[in-house]
């Protein structure tokens, strides 16, 4: 066995939060400057370079790359061979709290806006927590960590439709597009739209918005999901709502499709959109 | 070449910006997102649109920012500060602007009952640059809190910025530049 420290855990969470927030992640800043080549409308190509420029500054100030600081995910993968071990033996040192820990410390160091409130009373919590925590345990004797950023301007534009078995690609694709449609300018574009298909209701939202922490390399193998893909990106780019939503050739900048088997009567569609600022970081320990 | 306007006083100019032009914004604009709008909006109802309340800060003539910043670092004036969705202001925004207000900068479509309102009292929309914080951050040269200090982020705070750049979404005609973009016109 390998034994991890709830310490490391939590020191390792705030520096993904204040990390994710001030530095872009390559990836994505390699798409937005592709995406500044393709526009040719005066508007749009200054839009790209205020968002490049943005992302210049943040990083040069290390401050936070956009106000709204969002709320956090944490995917965490724990391998079978490792062991949690706890500073102290209470129930304030298990995983989860010291997730949370690193988390309210990120946010007061980083000096991270807290966003997190009570959904009815809307108290703010002042410390941004909770976090969102998934956990899975895998073969290994290695944690990874997968934080990732969610602003709401963006997350308010999802939407799922558990549609008919009978629904084919062709309405797959027109909910994709419609969604972005309705979306419009609001979740700050160019985006990244993440879709899960199959499952059930909650998977399918899970699947939609973990595909949109970008691999170098796409998971995607079948070729009929690549090609539903690269369709429904072909249709959002058709739809000139463009960078900010001031017109433009780059209205998302990938579209990222997860699959899970389903049941024989359903057919779960989500999808979840990221602005252009698509915040993660990913760590092993 | 982007128009330069110095704020509160150029608010009688508004009607000679259009929609579509870029604009640096000189001078004082007010904070205020959902919760903050939420309470304006009460005080007016108590009061009527003619009074005023204790606590209450006077917006008439003045423009609204949408956005609830960061926390500041030490030595520094304010964290990343860029525009939040308008479209959750929209239920509110029409009372504004009949108690006076003439300005908003935001980011995203307004409904077509603001869109009304901006045009009956020759108000304007601007838009700011969704996802820039640090952009404006350096805009940004002072930062004094004004009301509902309990808000935190979304307290009313009273900014003096320096070629804050914005764009024209609603002129003082009503005319609508994401609505024109939809259309194709332009």
């Amino acid at each position: 066995m390998r034994q991890i420290n709830t310490d490391v855990i939590t020191e390792t969470v705030k520096n993904l939060c204040i990390e994710a927030n001030y530095f872009l992640s390559p990836r994505v800043l390699k798409l937005l400057k592709n995406a500044y080549k393709t526009e040719r409308e005066n508007l749009s190509k200054q839009v790209f370079s205020r968002i490049i420029e943005n992302c210049k500054i943040a990083s040069k100030l290390k401050i936070p790359l956009c106000q709204d600081t969002g709320m956090v995910l944490v995917f965490i993968r724990i391998g079978a061979q490792v062991k949690i071990q706890h500073k102290r033996n209470d129930a304030e040192t298990d995983l989860e709290a010291a997730i949370q820990e690193g988390v309210r410390r990120g946010y007061k160091e980083g000096y991270l806006r807290k966003s997190v409130v009570d959904p009815l009373t809307r108290e703010n919590t002042q410390d941004n927590t909770p976090a969102i925590i998934y956990t899975r345990n895998v073969p290994g004797d290695k944690i990874k960590i997968t934080l990732s950023i969610k602003g709401f301007g963006c997350e308010n534009m999802g939407k799922v439709k558990m549609f008919s078995p009978a629904a084919g690609n062709g309405e797959i694709k027109k909910f994709v597009v419609e969604t972005v449609k309705k979306a419009g300018a609001n979740p700050c574009p160019p985006i990244m739209v993440g879709v899960g298909i199959g499952g059930t209701m909650d998977k399918a939202v899970l699947m939609a918005k973990r595909s949109l922490v970008l691999r170098t390399k796409s998971l995607v193998k079948n070729k009929k999901i690549k090609e539903l893909e690269r369709e429904c990106l072909e249709e959002i780019n058709k739809l000139n709502i463009g960078p900010a939503g001031l017109g433009g050739k780059v209205t998302a900048l990938g579209v990222y499709i997860k699959t899970y088997p389903t049941h024989i009567a359903g057919l779960p569609v989500a999808v979840n959109i990221s602005c252009w600022a698509n915040r993660y970081r990913e760590i092993e320990i | 070449m982007d128009t330069k306007i110095c704020l509160p006083f150029d608010v009688e100019k508004f009607c000679e910006l259009k929609v579509g032009q870029k604009v640096l914004i000189n001078g004082i604009i007010y904070t205020a997102r959902d919760q903050a709008h939420k309470r304006i909006v009460d005080s007016i109802k108590k009061v009527g649109l003619k009074g005023k309340t204790k606590n209450f800060f006077d917006f008439r003539n003045q423009v609204i920012y949408y956005t609830g910043a960061t926390p500041a670092k030490p030595g520094k004036i304010i964290g990343a500060a860029g525009p939040t969705t308008s479209y959750r202001m929209d239920v509110f925004t029409p009372l504004l602007l009949k108690y006076g207000l003439k300005g908003m900068i935001g980011k995203g479509e307004r409904s077509i009952a603001v869109r009304e309102e901006i045009k009956k009292h020759r108000a304007i929309y601007f838009i700011a640059y969704g996802g820039c914080g640090a952009l404006y951050s350096k805009c940004i040269i002072k930062n004094d809190l004004v009301a509902y200090p309990d808000l935190g982020c979304e307290a009313i705070y009273r900014l003096e910025v320096e070629k804050f750049p914005v764009i024209v979404g609603i002129d003082t005609k009503g005319n609508d530049l994401y609505e024109i973009i939809r259309r194709g016109k332009k």
